[in-house]
């Protein structure tokens, strides 16, 4: 699977957010991430494999997450739904 | 297929004045979602939703076409439609705050985007294949005839509209036209 990493000076939690490269709320999020200097990882869903859209599916639900993007996962087990300002700050402690 | 983003936003503002709906006020957001759209309709030949995972399959993504068909009743329901580029009045001249949308669009068809290369593909059984056709006309999802009980609107497609084009009529006002074809000689 391509997980791309963008680096950032905040490493304290470990950030994977699954987005679609045209959807303008997941855009939101990893700038927003960007902005706070938070270390992330992404899969742009719509440009991942069929087989790897199983798997993220599959991941996802796992979680307790809906199959609506952006999904960010926070430390394995932390899902957050959309582009949610008040619970990324919470979640990632800003 | 290329299409350019000043033909998107045309198109969108177009359809937003038909159905008195607005769309984002924020420039850069709606710039990005006219993007978004340009990106889906020149991968997939059709503007796909930006913000929905998209099958590559015409007929599996049909209810997902921007305006798609979530968008009227998310609209009534909650401003604006599920990705938030169309917007009601309030919402547009800041009365509002952009609103939180939940997915309407049902499970199975969001399932579709993850299954589309793997569903059975039968073959066709009415006419001999000419090679014209293209892969999503083999797949099949049960389309049926519906009419609007109060405008007499008919369409062919896997579940009523959630509002008649026509009259505005709820999903409630349609019904399923049965046929029985009969063949002889």
């Amino acid at each position: 699977m391509n997980i791309l990493k963008v680096p950032g000076k905040n490493t304290k939690h470990k950030v994977l957010i699954y987005a679609l490269s045209t959807c303008v709320w997941c855009k939101m999020t990893k700038q927003y991430l960007r902005d706070n200097q938070i270390e992330y990882e992404y899969v742009d869903v719509d440009l991942a494999s069929e087989g790897d859209k199983q798997k993220i599916r599959e991941t996802i639900t796992a979680k307790g997450g809906t199959l609506s993007y952006p999904t960010t996962i926070i430390d394995d087990k932390t899902v957050v739904t959309g582009f949610r300002k008040d619970l990324l700050k919470k979640e990632l402690e800003l | 297929m290329t299409i350019t983003i000043d033909q998107v936003r045309k198109r969108a503002e177009a359809d937003a004045k038909t159905y008195g709906l607005y769309l984002i006020p924020d420039p850069d957001l709606l710039q990005a979602f006219l993007e978004g759209l340009k990106t889906n309709e020149e991968r997939y030949g059709y503007p796909s939703c930006p913000c929905r995972l998209a099958s590559g399959v015409f007929e599996l993504d049909r209810d997902i076409f921007c305006p798609c068909d979530y968008r009227d009743p998310d609209v009534a329901e909650y401003g604006s439609c599920y990705c938030r580029l169309y917007v009601n009045k309030d919402i547009y001249e800041g009365k509002k705050e952009l609103p939180l949308v939940p997915e309407r669009r049902p499970m199975n068809k969001q399932g579709r985007a993850y299954d589309a290369a793997t569903m059975p593909k039968p073959q066709p059984t009415t006419a001999p294949a000419t090679g014209k056709e293209e892969k999503e006309e083999f797949i099949q999802i049960g389309k049926k005839l519906w009419y609007c009980k109060q405008c007499g609107y008919v369409v062919f497609r896997e579940d009523p509209p959630y509002v008649c084009p026509i009259c505005k009529a709820k999903r409630e006002f349609f019904a399923e036209i049965r046929t029985k074809a009969e063949f002889t000689g």
